[in-house]
């Protein structure tokens, strides 16, 4: 118990001195939340409900699938120093099984010692199969332009073998299940020029930021957010996009530093994320805004 | 090298229902990047599909059509488990070849 409670205090330690050193030019941290609360009260976005619309009619032609078909590729070509293909890679189904391994991460991999979900697998395996290097990859992780980084054509590929499928986050293990706490535990921790946490965006349901409904992601209903639709392609830029893009911004929007890639901070909120939408259906990767 | 096609066939009321995702970028040649650089032009001018051997769509295209187009047609003829070839080529003369098999 205590080595959990060290980690997230070590790791929250690091956050605090950052936001503390900001905090001088914080700009009226009050009156942005009460925004944030007054715009709670309004009824329904009508753009949303039309949103859905849109997306409902572009569900057979989603961008999406442009995407799963090059990870698809991506899986099985011959790639990197050791020419080799994924298909050796174990998403927790065994190796190279793909099918149903997206909705059942993160999980503990004793290979790796660590609890990971789908995008840091899949840079564990090109790194440890291929012989590519994790500081490469790291070095532009999001798409921008035309550029969409091979994990999240990879992600988006093994996302869609769940399509249709449960969620099954599991909490076996004693490390799930300390992924599971730490990542509530960052989920609720205030900090920053705005004195937020995830928690002040996320943890009522009803509110908004212009248009944008905020989803709660701490009820069992509404906690499916952090799963549906994504992997994401947006249709502001054209760009397909991982819940680690998702979850980095959010890191942003809430003035912290930024975590760094495929790090241990984005496994263990994705875990607290992942259990709470325990046994809704996941429809595959989608379109966003 | 040019990403895979999205290919959907199916059988519907006597004809073929094609569904065809191309991933491209579809640049106009009009916009500039933050340099204020022009981005130079790069869109797909021919679409073709190919059924048994014979052509049931020929198109030209121009920059006036989005990123990562959709191209939804419909022919006569053509069975469950037969074949459809697309093609596209784009102003810089790469070309990519994507089959799929109606059903
Ligand atoms: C300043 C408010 C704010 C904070 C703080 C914030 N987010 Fe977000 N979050 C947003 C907005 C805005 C969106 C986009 C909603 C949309 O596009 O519909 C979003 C979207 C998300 C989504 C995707 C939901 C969906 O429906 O697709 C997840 C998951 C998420 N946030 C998690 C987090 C986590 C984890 C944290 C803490 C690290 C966090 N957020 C902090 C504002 C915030």
């Amino acid at each position: 118990m205590t080595s959990i409670k060290l980690r997230a205090v070590v790791a929250l330690f690091g956050l605090a001195l950052v936001c503390a050193a900001q905090a001088q030019q914080a700009a009226a941290p009050k009156k942005a939340a009460t925004q944030t609360k007054k715009a709670a009260n309004s009824s329904p976005s009508a753009i949303a409900a039309e949103f859905e619309k849109f997306r409902d009619i572009m569900e057979d032609a989603s961008p999406a699938e442009l995407f799963e078909a090059k990870g698809e590729e991506l899986w099985k070509m011959k790639r990197g120093p050791k020419n080799a293909s994924l298909e050796q890679c174990d998403l927790g189904q065994g190796r190279g099984v793909v099918k149903g391994a997206y909705v059942r991460m993160p999980r503990y991999f004793a290979d790796a010692d660590q609890v990971m979900d789908a995008e840091r697998r899949i840079v564990y395996c090109m790194v440890t199969l291929q012989g590519f290097k994790e500081a490469d990859l790291a070095k532009k992780p999001f798409s921008s332009g035309s550029h969409t980084p091979d994990p999240v054509s990879l992600v988006t590929y093994v996302a869609a073998n769940s399509r249709g499928m449960k969620i099954a986050v599991p909490q076996k293990h004693p490390r799930e299940r300390e992924a599971f706490n730490v990542g509530k535990e960052i989920f609720n921790y205030r900090a920053g020029p705005w004195d937020f946490s995830c928690d002040t965006c996320h943890g009522e349901s009803g509110l908004r930021i212009r248009t944008q409904d905020l989803p709660n992601l701490t009820s069992k209903k509404e906690a499916i957010a952090a799963f549906q639709s994504w992997p994401g392609y947006r249709m502001t830029g054209g760009l397909m996009h991982s819940l680690q893009w998702r979850l980095n911004d959010c890191f942003r929007q809430q003035r912290f530093p930024e975590p760094g890639y495929v790090s241990e901070t984005i496994s263990d909120l994705m875990t607290y994320l992942g259990v709470n939408a325990n046994g809704h259906v996941y429809k595959g990767p989608g379109i966003k805004r | 090298m040019a990403d895979p096609m999205r290919i959907r066939a199916t059988a519907k009321d006597g004809g073929i229902n094609v569904k065809i995702l191309m991933a491209h970028e579809m640049e106009t040649g009009q916009r500039k990047d933050s340099a204020g650089k022009p981005i130079p032009a790069h869109f797909i001018t021919h679409v073709s599909a190919m059924w048994q051997g014979k052509e049931v769509l020929s198109a030209n295209w121009g920059p006036a059509i989005a990123k990562n187009p959709f191209l939804e047609f419909n022919f006569k003829g053509g069975k469950k488990g037969e074949k459809i070839q697309v093609t596209w080529t784009d102003n810089k003369g790469e070309k990519r070849t994507d089959e799929a098999s109606i059903n």
